[in-house]
C-alpha cells in the first residue's frame, strides 16, 4: 500500500497549476465573472491540447491513458482557480461525443429537472435517464431558443431553464448513466476540494497580514481555530476524494461528494468570516467560491442522496462478519 | 494516490495473522470486569505475551529494540485485523507499547533499551504516564513536580493526576522539573520511575463512567536513580515531544476500525427495531459512514506519508485526532437515538461507550490545543501571547 502521490502525479498537478495560473489568473477570473461571458473557447482548446478532457481515453484512441486519480488532481486544480464551464460533463463525454476530447466541443449535462448549466455555450447536451443520450445540432439549438435564462447565483455559471423535459436524440451506448453519475459526483467533489483548500489558504494569508488590537488577527485563537477546522475539513475531504478515485467504489464516491461539498461550503463561509467586512464585498473573491460551492453541492449528488446511499450499505449484512471491512482491497 | 491495495507479502502477512487470530482468540480467559484491576492486568498481559510468542509484538519497533523492524503498513494491517477479529484492546499495555516504549527506543541508551523494552513486548511490565499535574494540564510545561539531585539519585516530590493504569503499573514515564530557574520548557527531565519505590502513593479517581480508569499520584521524596533518566538533564521537553508525536500518530488505528463495526451494528439494530424508517436517523448514520470511511483513508494517507519520510509520524496526527474525537462522540449520540429509552440502561451495549467517548476531546491534548497545534505548526499562524 502506498497512498501518497507518485512523482508523475505531482508533476501532472504542478503542470496543470502552471497552465491555469498563466492562462486563468485572478484578473482573468474576475473579468469572466463580471462579463458573464461563458466558456472561453481558446482556453477550452488549450485545456484540450493539455489532455484535460482526453486524460482517461486510451492512448490508442488519441487519449493520455491515465486514470481517475489523475483526473481528480486536475479537477482539484480547476476548482482552486474557479475555472468556469462544463468541465466535468465535457471530460466525461470525451471519446463519446465528437470534439470533446480535443476541447473543440463544449458538452453539458441535464439530469432530471432544474436549470442546465452553460446551455447557451453547449455543442452537445448529455441527457441522463435510464441510458445516456446526446442532444446536439438543430434539436439542441431549438432547446436553447425555447429555454429561459435564469439569473444565476454564481456569476461564473450561466444557467438556463429548458421549456420542458429535454430528450436526447442520439443514444451513446458507450456511456452508462450509473458510472457517469458516480464519476460526475467524484470529479465535482475534486473541484470542491480544490476550492476548500484555496479558501483555507486565503483565510490563513489574510489572518497573517491583517492587524487589529496591535496584533495579527491570526494570533487570536478564535480566528486560529476557524482556520484549523478549515484545514481539517479539507484534509478529510482530500482523503475521501483521493481514495474514491483509486477504488472507484460508488459508496466512497458518495462519501467523497458529501464531505467535499461540506468542506467547500463551510470553508468559504469561514473564510468570509475571517475577512470581516471585506469578506462581504463583491471585490473579495470569497463569495465566488461560496456561490460556486453552493451550486456544485446541488449537482450530480445532493447531500440527502449521498447520505441515503451511504446508509443503504450499512448494517444490512450479517452483524457477525464485522460489517464494513475498510481493508481497501486486501 | 497510486496504490490502496496491499502487496503480496502484505496480504500473506494478513492471511497468516488472520489464521493465527482465529486459533488464538478462543483460548483467551473470560474478560474481567472493568473494576477488577488485577484481573485486567492479567488479561492484557496474557494477550501481549501471546502476541510476543507468535512474533507479533513490536512489529514496527526497530530490531535492536526487540521489534520486528516492519513497515508502518504492516503495523496498520496488524491493528486492523486484530480489531476486526475482536481481539483484546491494547489496554493496560497502552503507555508501554505506544508511548514510553517508542520513546525509550528513540532516545534511550543501549542499556536502557535492553532493560525496559523486552519486558514491555513480553507483557511482563506495565507503564503509566505521569505527565499531567493538578496545575499543569494543557500547559504541560508548567509542571512543578521537582527532582533534586542527591549523588546518583534524583529525589522527587510532587503530585501527578489523571494517571491512567497507575494502579497496576510497574513503571511511570515521569516528567519532573530539574531546573526551577530555567525557562519552563528548558528545565524538565524525563525519568523512568519504579511504581513500587517508597514514597509513591496512588489514589484511584472515579470517572463519570463509574470506573477507576485513572488515579492521582502523590510523590514524597521518591528516590530515582540518575541512570533512569532518558535523554539529557533538562532536555525532557524535547523527549516528550517525540513521545507525543507517537501517541497521536498511529494510536487510534484500531479504534477507527472499531467505530466502523459499531456503526454497522447500530444500523443492523435500527433495521431490526424499525428505527430505520426514520429518514433523519438513517441519514445521520449514512453521514457517519462517510466520516469513518474518510477517517480510515486519512489513516492510510498518514501511514503512507510517514513511511515516505522514514517512519516518523507527522503533524497529520493532530488533523486526524480533531475529527476522529468529534466523530466518535457523534457516533454514540446516534447510538443513543437508536437505543431510544434504553439509552439510560447502563447495561446496554454502547451506553458505557457513550460515556467513555466524552474523554476523547480531552485526553491526549484537548481539541482546543490540537487546533492551536494545527494552526501554528501546520498553517504557520503566529503564536498567541
Ligand atoms: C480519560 C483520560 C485519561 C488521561 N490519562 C492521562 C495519563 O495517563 N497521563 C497523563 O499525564 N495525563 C492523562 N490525562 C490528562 C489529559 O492529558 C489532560 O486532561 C488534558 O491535557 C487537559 O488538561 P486539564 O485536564 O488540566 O485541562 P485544562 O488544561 O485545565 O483545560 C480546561 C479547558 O481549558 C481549555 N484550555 C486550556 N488551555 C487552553 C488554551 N491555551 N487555549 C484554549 N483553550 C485552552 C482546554 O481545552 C479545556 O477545554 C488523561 C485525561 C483523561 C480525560
Amino acid at each position: 500500500m502506498d497512498f501518497s502521490l507518485s512523482e508523475d502525479q505531482r508533476a501532472l498537478r504542478s503542470g496543470m497549476r502552471e497552465l491555469l495560473t498563466g492562462r486563468f489568473g485572478r484578473e482573468r477570473m474576475r473579468a469572466a465573472a463580471e462579463s458573464g461571458e461563458g466558456v472561453d473557447r481558446g482556453l477550452w482548446a488549450e485545456l484540450g491540447a493539455a489532455g484535460f478532457f482526453a486524460l482517461r481515453l486510451p492512448e490508442a484512441e488519441g487519449g493520455v491513458g491515465l486514470g481517475l486519480p489523475e483526473s481528480v488532481l486536475l479537477f482539484e486544480e480547476a476548482g482552486r482557480v474557479l475555472l468556469p464551464g462544463p468541465l466535468v460533463a465535457t471530460h466525461l463525454a470525451a471519446g463519446a461525443v465528437k470534439g470533446a476530447a480535443e476541447g473543440r466541443a463544449v458538452v453539458t449535462v441535464a439530469d432530471g429537472n432544474g436549470p442546465v448549466a452553460d446551455l447557451g455555450d453547449a455543442d452537445g447536451l448529455l441527457v441522463l435517464g435510464d441510458g445516456v443520450r446526446l442532444r446536439a445540432g438543430e434539436p439542441l439549438r431549438d432547446t436553447v431558443r425555447a429555454a429561459v435564462p435564469v439569473r444565476s447565483l454564481d456569476p461564473l455559471t450561466p444557467l438556463h431553464r429548458p421549456a420542458g423535459p429535454v430528450a436526447g436524440t442520439e443514444p451513446l451506448p458507450s456511456l452508462s448513466p450509473h458510472s457517469l453519475r458516480r464519476e460526475g459526483a467524484l470529479l465535482t467533489a475534486a473541484e470542491q476540494l480544490g476550492s476548500a483548500a484555496r479558501t483555507t489558504e486565503m483565510a490563513v494569508q489574510h489572518a497573517r497580514g491583517r492587524e487589529q488590537f496591535g496584533a495579527a488577527i491570526g494570533s487570536f485563537q478564535a480566528v486560529k481555530h476557524l482556520c484549523a477546522e478549515m484545514l481539517v475539513r479539507a484534509e478529510l475531504a482530500r482523503a475521501a476524494v483521493y481514495a474514491a478515485a483509486v477504488t472507484g467504489d460508488p459508496a466512497e464516491a458518495a462519501g467523497a461528494k458529501l464531505l467535499a461539498d461540506e468542506a467547500a461550503v463551510r470553508n468559504a463561509r469561514d473564510c468570509l468570516q475571517v475577512h470581516g467586512g471585506m469578506g462581504f464585498t463583491w471585490e473579495a473573491d470569497v463569495h465566488l467560491h461560496l456561490k460556486r460551492a453552493w451550486l456544485r453541492s446541488g449537482r450530480w449528488l445532493t447531500a440527502a442522496e449521498a447520505e441515503e446511499a451511504l446508509a443503504a450499505g450499512l448494517g444490512a449484512a450479517d452483524r457477525a462478519d464485522g460489517g464494513p471491512d475498510g481493508s481497501g482491497g486486501s | 494516490m497510486t496504490d490502496l491495495s496491499y502487496s503480496e507479502e502484505e496480504q500473506e502477512f494478513r492471511a497468516r495473522l488472520r489464521t493465527w487470530l482465529a486459533g488464538a482468540l478462543p483460548g483467551l480467559p473470560p474478560k474481567p470486569s472493568p473494576d477488577d484491576w488485577p484481573g485486567r492486568r492479567a488479561y492484557d498481559t496474557t494477550w501481549q505475551r501471546m502476541l510476543y510468542d507468535a512474533g507479533y509484538a513490536g512489529l514496527h519497533w526497530p530490531v535492536d529494540a526487540g521489534g520486528q523492524g516492519a513497515t508502518p503498513t504492516r503495523q496498520l494491517i496488524f491493528l486492523e485485523e486484530t480489531e476486526k477479529a475482536g481481539a483484546p484492546y491494547v489496554g493496560a499495555n497502552f503507555v508501554g507499547l505506544l508511548h514510553a516504549g517508542p520513546t525509550v527506543a528513540a532516545e534511550g541508551t543501549a542499556a536502557q533499551r535492553s532493560r525496559w523494552l523486552p519486558p514491555v513486548l513480553r507483557g511482563e511490565e506495565i507503564w503509566c504516564q505521569g505527565f499531567s499535574e493538578p496545575e499543569a494540564g494543557s500547559d504541560l510545561a508548567a509542571l512543578r513536580t521537582r527532582a533534586v539531585r542527591d549523588g546518583d539519585h534524583y529525589v522527587v516530590s510532587g503530585q501527578k493526576i489523571w494517571t491512567s493504569h497507575a494502579e497496576v503499573a510497574d513503571w511511570c514515564e515521569l516528567l519532573v522539573r530539574t531546573d526551577p530557574e530555567a525557562p519552563k520548557h528548558r528545565g524538565i527531565s524525563w525519568l523512568a520511575m519504579p511504581m513500587d519505590a517508597p514514597g509513591v502513593t496512588v489514589r484511584p479517581l472515579r470517572t463519570l463512567a463509574g470506573s477507576t480508569e485513572f488515579a492521582e499520584m502523590f510523590l514524597d521524596e521518591v528516590r530515582v536513580p540518575v541512570s533512569h533518566r532518558v535523554g539529557e538533564e533538562n532536555d525532557g521537553w524535547r523527549v516528550t515531544m517525540v513521545t507525543l508525536s507517537f501517541e497521536r500518530g498511529t494510536a487510534f488505528v484500531g479504534e477507527v476500525v472499531a467505530c466502523r463495526r459499531t456503526l454497522a451494528a447500530l444500523a443492523a439494530d435500527a433495521r431490526a427495531t424499525g428505527r430505520w424508517d426514520d429518514p433523519v436517523l438513517r441519514r445521520r448514520l449514512g453521514r457517519l459512514n462517510a466520516e469513518f470511511g474518510a477517517l480510515w483513508r486519512l489513516t492510510q494517507w498518514n501511514v503512507s506519508e510517514a513511511q515516505r519520510s522514514g517512519g516518523v509520524p507527522g503533524t497529520g496526527g493532530s488533523v486526524f485526532k480533531l475529527r476522529y474525537s468529534q466523530a466518535r462522540q457523534e457516533l454514540y449520540e446516534a447510538a443513543a437515538e437508536v437505543l431510544g429509552a434504553d439509552a439510560s440502561d447502563l447495561d446496554r451495549e454502547w451506553v458505557l461507550d457513550r460515556l467513555s467517548s466524552l474523554s476523547y476531546t480531552i485526553a491526549a491534548g484537548t481539541s482546543q490545543i490540537q487546533r492551536n497545534i494545527v494552526a501554528e505548526r501546520i498553517l504557520g499562524l503566529p503564536k498567541g501571547r
